[in-house]
């Protein structure tokens, strides 16, 4: 027996393809939607696997420092390493700003205050070299498109970028910026001059702290007024032998602290902190595979109504429903598979052109292919129903 | 009665009930052998198309009987439970327009029938070059219906009509469309195909220069059918 689909398709390739093209733009915008999910989790995940920590030691009864602030006292890393089973530990910040450069537009980041060959160092470098200075270093994701030996500015401070790493990023995708932990502090906490003369005034002309007979103490609270001893986290690596609960348990008892294990912080990067960004993105995927289930049912309702004459000639000459069913049903199905590959191919080219990762994997393809074929044959059925009510006396006329 | 060929008697078709009820067919009684060729003519409403569909076996008539040689097909009741293999098998089908599928060609439409009956692609396609070659149209075998003039298409229309061998056709204005010389070689084809293949052909017609050709013609008027001799020029 003939394929009538596969027949009437390739009298009319032209306009099939071009159907399917169309339906392959809006199925790779699909693609590109679970993309976008996929690579904000990947972020996430990404930000959690390359700060190379097994606890997040946070302020108590915050879920930062990524989901919320946080802000700790930067000598606590001096008493969690006395803590049975902490291997490392060590401070970190994290800013998210926007990074000036000369001549060139700036470049949103999250800079983050690291200590040289500490957790919280990013893994490996493309080019460059770690940085090995106390101040004015740094080493960039090579999303912000920083060339090594660049000068960049972080508030008041010039650093010169010594370093390119790859898939260092916030969160939010925002690409990093690694910098020494003493100016990332200053450049989290530090006032202006302005704002320091003012502050100062202030404190002099406060009677309380300004005390005649107490000489000193106004000096003593402007300087603890300058220093700034906040970290917004500490990463803690642990010995070997030792669960990362049994290791958080103490700490977070006996040092006030809020501890995160590795699988907790993923579950607050993406459960929570993405919860939102993915029911939106879930919202969008639904529409659209309402919109495409639509588009293929109303282009293959009117394909077939366009075919009334001959469905009758055919019914009449003795062709069962069930063949003209499949016809329909296939049809339906080449259509989709056009616009699953025309869609694939394009989600695939304009990937890498988002400015946050998109990531498109095999398994999402896998169930897009299988949805789509699912909407065809689903799109399909009204025009089968309505194949299938044409009367053969139709062909003999009125 | 006619071992080929068909024969009805007293079939009737009435649409609605009670008050409302309509008698498109009151009493239609026909006998067409094998091999030929009648005329069926009528005036608009007169019960043409109903006729020619419960002859199809598409709508049900509501009494009388019909037999397509020896075997029953109607009896103030369908005696056939399969009607679309009846209209495959048994019934051909000829339109005002050729209808032909306008995606298969020319050898496909015609073998599209034998295949949709259960025989090998191959089979089919040498029965319908057979018909191709004996209405000379072989040389369009592999054309588009689009590519064909409209006395090409009918006849393709007459091969697919054929090609399963039905004992009966039912032809729908098939001059219709065509000028005379061209309706008259339909006609002349038909006569042809109708002795050729011992089929019993009922041609529908309102064509004044076809109707002449006719050795015998039913006329129908207000669902009752008349017999009456033609001239018979041209079908033999």
């Amino acid at each position: 027996m003939i394929s009538l689909a596969g027949r009437d398709i390739l009298k009319s390739w032209s306009k099939f393809v071009f159907t399917g093209m169309g339906l392959g733009l809006l199925i790779g915008v699909t693609f590109s939607m679970a993309g976008v999910y996929r690579g904000m989790v990947d972020d996430a995940k990404a930000l959690l696997s390359n700060s190379g920590a097994d606890l997040w030691v946070v302020q108590k009864d915050t879920q930062g420092p990524y989901a919320e602030s946080s802000s700790i006292y930067d000598d606590v890393y001096r008493d969690l390493l006395g803590m049975p089973g902490v291997a490392r530990a060590a401070n970190i910040t994290y800013l998210t700003m926007q990074v000036l450069r000369q001549g060139q537009p700036d470049v949103r980041a999250m800079v983050v205050g690291i200590l040289p060959d500490s957790p919280g160092e990013p893994g490996y470098l493309v080019a460059g070299r770690q940085i090995t200075r106390n101040h004015y270093e740094a080493v960039a994701d090579v999303a912000t498109k920083f060339k090594i030996g660049e000068r960049i500015q972080i508030r008041r401070n010039e650093y010169t970028v010594v370093g390119l790493t790859r898939r260092m990023v916030s969160s939010g995708g925002d690409p990093m910026v690694f910098i020494p932990l003493r100016d990332a502090q200053e450049a989290q906490f530090l006032k202006d001059n302005d704002a320091i003369v003012g502050q100062r005034q202030r404190t002099a002309a406060n009677p309380a702290l300004n005390r005649p007979g107490v000489p000193g103490l106004l000096d003593a609270v402007i300087v603890s007024q300058n220093h700034n001893p906040y970290v917004n986290a500490v990463l803690v690596q642990i010995k070997p032998g030792f669960s990362p609960e049994e290791v958080a348990a103490p700490i977070q008892r006996w040092k006030h602290l809020q501890v995160f294990t590795r699988a907790q912080m993923e579950e607050i990067l993406v459960v929570k902190l993405v919860a939102t960004s993915a029911r939106q993105i879930g919202m969008f995927l639904v529409i659209l595979t309402i919109v495409s289930t639509a588009i293929v049912a109303f282009i293959i309702y009117t394909m077939t109504m366009g075919k009334i004459r001959e469905i009758a000639v055919l019914k009449l000459i003795g062709t069962r429903n069930r063949t003209i069913a499949a016809m329909i049903m296939q049809q339906a199905i080449a259509l989709g598979i056009i616009g699953f590959v025309v869609g694939k191919i394009v989600a695939t080219i304009w990937a890498p052109m988002f400015p946050k990762y998109v990531l498109l994997i095999p398994g999402d393809a896998a169930r897009g292919f299988a949805v789509v074929v699912i909407i065809c044959i689903l799109a399909s059925l009204l025009a089968i129903r309505a194949a299938l009510k044409v009367d053969p006396a139709e062909a003999i006329g009125a | 009665m006619p071992v080929k060929g068909i024969h009805i008697e007293g079939l009737a078709k009435r649409y609605g009930s009670g008050d409302t009820a309509v008698d498109a067919l009151k009493d239609v009684n026909m006998e067409v052998a094998a091999g030929e060729v009648v005329g069926l003519v009528g005036p608009s409403g007169s019960g043409k198309s109903t006729l020619l569909k419960a002859l199809g076996a598409v709508i049900e008539p509501s009494a009388g009987r019909m037999t397509i040689g020896d075997t029953v097909i109607y009896d103030n009741g369908w005696k056939i439970k399969d009607l679309r293999a009846l209209r495959r098998d048994s019934i051909g089908f000829i339109f005002q327009a050729p209808y032909l599928i306008p995606f298969l060609d020319v050898t496909d439409n015609i073998a599209l029938l034998p295949m949709l009956a259960g025989q090998s692609n191959a089979r089919s396609r040498e029965l319908a070059m057979t018909l191709l070659q004996a209405l000379d149209v072989a040389h369009r075998a592999k054309a588009m219906p689009a590519q064909l003039s409209g006395g090409e298409q009918q006849r393709v229309a007459i091969a697919r009509a054929l090609v399963n061998r039905p004992p009966v056709v039912l032809a729908d204005e098939p001059t219709a469309p065509l000028d005379s010389e061209r309706a008259l070689a339909v006609i002349r084809i038909l006569g042809q195909m109708a002795q050729q293949y011992e089929t019993a052909i009922i041609v529908v017609t309102h064509d004044e220069k076809i109707i002449p050709t006719f050795k015998r013609i039913y006329h129908i008027r207000d669902g009752v059918t008349y017999e009456e001799a033609g001239e018979g020029r041209e079908t033999g």
